[in-house]
């Protein structure tokens, strides 16, 4: 292409500030990444350092209080609560620790939530919500509600509700953190091939190393602000 | 996409069975409260009409004193008739078909070791002829009978029933009071009035008899008077009022001392009494619907903050605020027209079963009907607007943390 391609994901010097005078916290203190399309970065730090704040802000559910946040070259922070809304509809998936997925509600209609807003047809979403619980493997379990579900099986019934709207980024927050390492593994292979196989851009937060070695960029982060930031060269 | 939102809000209705029931139970009540209040009523007014148009739209009912309302009604001083008014009513009226006295009081009547307490009529055969009531055995009141005053009666279905049972009364004797009569002939049944009376509980007997042993005195207390066909009711009352007014040397300028009233008067003083009643009920039944509403919104509030963490996943792929507050503001719709629909069968049933026991025709009204179940739907809308907006504002990342 003639033009250089926008990074899917830029911070523009950001900073989130909750409350003011002196119980002020910035929980974000000037903060400029760029995320590519097709990376895997893997967001790390201790509590507090500001990372899921960070998570808030790419997935539009927070708006920066300073600086710039562009999604695929969109400023963000002059957006309304429904056009942002919009854009987690149609760009964004979300994957998080606690699965949350609906109860008393079956995994498929769980992965066709998305596809409702988005205005699909019947037919036209359960055939998406089904090639989604296909790709995460669980398509024989599509009838099947959380409750029947292991920990595992209920994240990938979430990864397949995040895939199944087709979006430019994926943000997981601590994926694994409700998981035995068995299950965390899988799971990490499978986000794992979806970023090497499909180009799926993913965002995580996690607080175990281990994990953090899936993806392709560790970003640290200290006290809201970038401590380091590398590519992990050997990773898989 | 409404369709969705129809189906989830009936799912997450149904989730809860007997919450969602308990919830929906004052717009129940309401909706049947109103419901059969107003069938009730119209079906009572529907009565009164064709009891005014059984009576026959040309009988008008002469009775001293002014009708009142209020503590002074009734009062006993009012000058009463004679015999000899309504002859000269019947002769100098030319308006008027017939007419005839009537006085009532209550006896007891006893036949063989069976004893029944009625209404006994003083009266003549010009008052079957008035009332369009026919005989339905034996035979009505002998010229001679009426001016010797004999003690000769007519008895009404009911009395028949509850003194003889299965036996032809016609020839029996039965006693009223302290004299004895011969049963002469049997009214057809007439059920009850549109005052709720049972008109077949009488017995009728000349006049005269009646003044001379059981009212000791010859005096009129009303008389019925049936005016002819195609004459107009205020011609007939007009023409009567200036008789009377000789008769009982009323000079100009002075008030009436009697009251004529025609039958149509009467029904729409009684339906509006009737309106009245409904009226009130159908307001006491509205603030059970009132009541009802805001038990819908209590349980919308509990229900959005139970679902809180559903609402952050549902915003956080891609719900707009609006369509979080149309799921339960459908949600709350759903669930007070489901309240209206259950209210609305049960209204009809007590309307039935009502209008069986006070003896009125059962009308169920669409209008009525569908005016109840839109106001149910309408109190989902008022009372789940609050509740669904709270739900609507909720930061989705609070929500996700729930």
């Amino acid at each position: 292409m003639a033009t250089p391609v926008s990074p899917v994901i830029e911070f523009r010097d950001v900073a989130r500030v909750y409350g003011s005078g002196a119980a002020e916290v910035r929980a974000l203190d000037g903060v400029s990444l760029t995320v590519e399309k097709g990376e895997f970065v893997a967001v790390m730090g201790p509590s507090g350092s500001g990372k899921s704040t960070a998570m808030n802000i790419m997935g539009c559910l927070d708006r920066p209080s300073s600086g710039h946040y562009l999604f695929d070259g969109v400023e963000v922070g002059g957006l309304t609560r429904d056009q942002r809304a919009l854009l987690r509809r149609h760009y964004l998936g979300f994957i998080f620790q606690g699965y949350n997925l609906l109860a008393r509600t079956t995994a498929l209609q769980n992965v066709e939530l998305p596809l409702i807003y988005k205005g699909l047809g019947r037919a036209e979403r359960k055939a998406a919500a089904l090639a989604a619980l296909d790709k995460v493997g669980l398509a024989d379990r599509a009838h099947h509600d959380p409750s029947q579900l292991s920990g595992g099986q209920q994240q990938r019934v979430a990864i397949a509700r995040a895939l199944a709207t087709g979006p430019q980024v994926v943000l997981a927050d601590e994926p694994t953190g409700n998981l035995d390492t068995r299950r965390s593994v899988e799971i990490m292979d499978l986000l794992q091939a979806l970023n090497r196989k499909d180009g799926l851009t993913i965002v995580m937060v996690t607080h175990e190393e281990d994990m953090a070695e899936y993806a392709s960029r560790l970003i640290w982060m200290v006290d809201g602000q970038i401590q380091s930031d590398r590519r992990i060269t050997g990773a898989g | 996409m409404l369709w969705e939102t129809f189906k989830l809000a009936l799912q997450a209705i149904l989730r809860n069975p007997m919450r969602s029931f308990l919830t929906v139970l004052g717009v129940v009540i309401g909706v049947a409260a109103v419901i059969a209040m107003v069938t009730i009523g119209k079906g009572s007014t529907a009565q009164v009409t064709a009891d005014v148009e059984r009576m026959g739209a040309n009988l008008m009912i002469l009775s001293p004193g002014q009708m009142r309302f209020g503590p002074n009604s009734g009062g006993g001083s009012e000058r009463a008739f004679a015999l000899a008014d309504v002859d000269r009513i019947i002769d100098q009226v030319a308006s008027v078909e017939t007419a005839a006295p009537s006085g009532s009081a209550s006896q007891v009547a006893v036949f063989g070791n069976t004893n029944y307490r009625t209404r006994v009529t003083g009266t003549d055969s010009r008052y079957l002829v008035a009332s369009d009531w026919p005989v339905a055995a034996g035979r009505a009141f002998t010229a001679a009978e009426e001016s010797a005053g004999k003690t000769v009666c007519i008895l009404g279905e009911t009395v028949r029933r509850e003194l003889f049972g299965q036996t032809d009364p016609v020839g029996e004797k039965i006693r009223l009071g302290a004299m004895s009569c011969t049963v002469v002939g049997l009214l057809a049944p007439k059920g009850a009035s549109s005052f709720g009376t049972d008109q077949d509980d009488v017995v009728l007997m000349p006049f005269r008899a009646y003044g001379r042993r059981i009212a000791g005195s010859m005096d009129v207390p009303m008389i019925y008077i049936a005016v002819r066909d195609g004459v107009s009711m205020e011609r007939a009352t007009n023409d009567i009022t200036a008789l009377m007014r000789e008769v009982r040397r009323i000079g100009p300028g002075e008030e009436d001392d009697f009251s004529l009233r025609d039958m149509e008067q009467v029904a729409s003083m009684l339906n509006s009494v009737n309106a009245v009643l409904t009226g009130l009920l159908s307001a006491v039944a509205a603030v059970s619907l009132l009541v009802g509403g805001i038990g819908i919104m209590n349980i919308m509030l509990v229900s959005v903050t139970e679902r809180t963490r559903e609402i952050g996943i549902r915003m956080a792929v891609g719900a707009q605020a609006g369509q979080v507050l149309l799921q339960f503001l459908v949600e709350a719709i759903v669930l007070s027209a489901l309240g209206g629909v259950l209210g609305v069968a049960l209204g009809l049933g007590l309307a039935a079963v009502g209008a069986q026991v006070l003896n009125v025709p059962f009308t169920p009204d669409a209008g009525t009907i569908a005016l109840a179940f839109a106001f149910s739907a309408l109190v989902g809308v008022v009372f789940g607007y609050f509740p669904a907006r709270r739900a609507a504002r909720l930061d989705p990342i609070e929500a996700l943390r729930h």
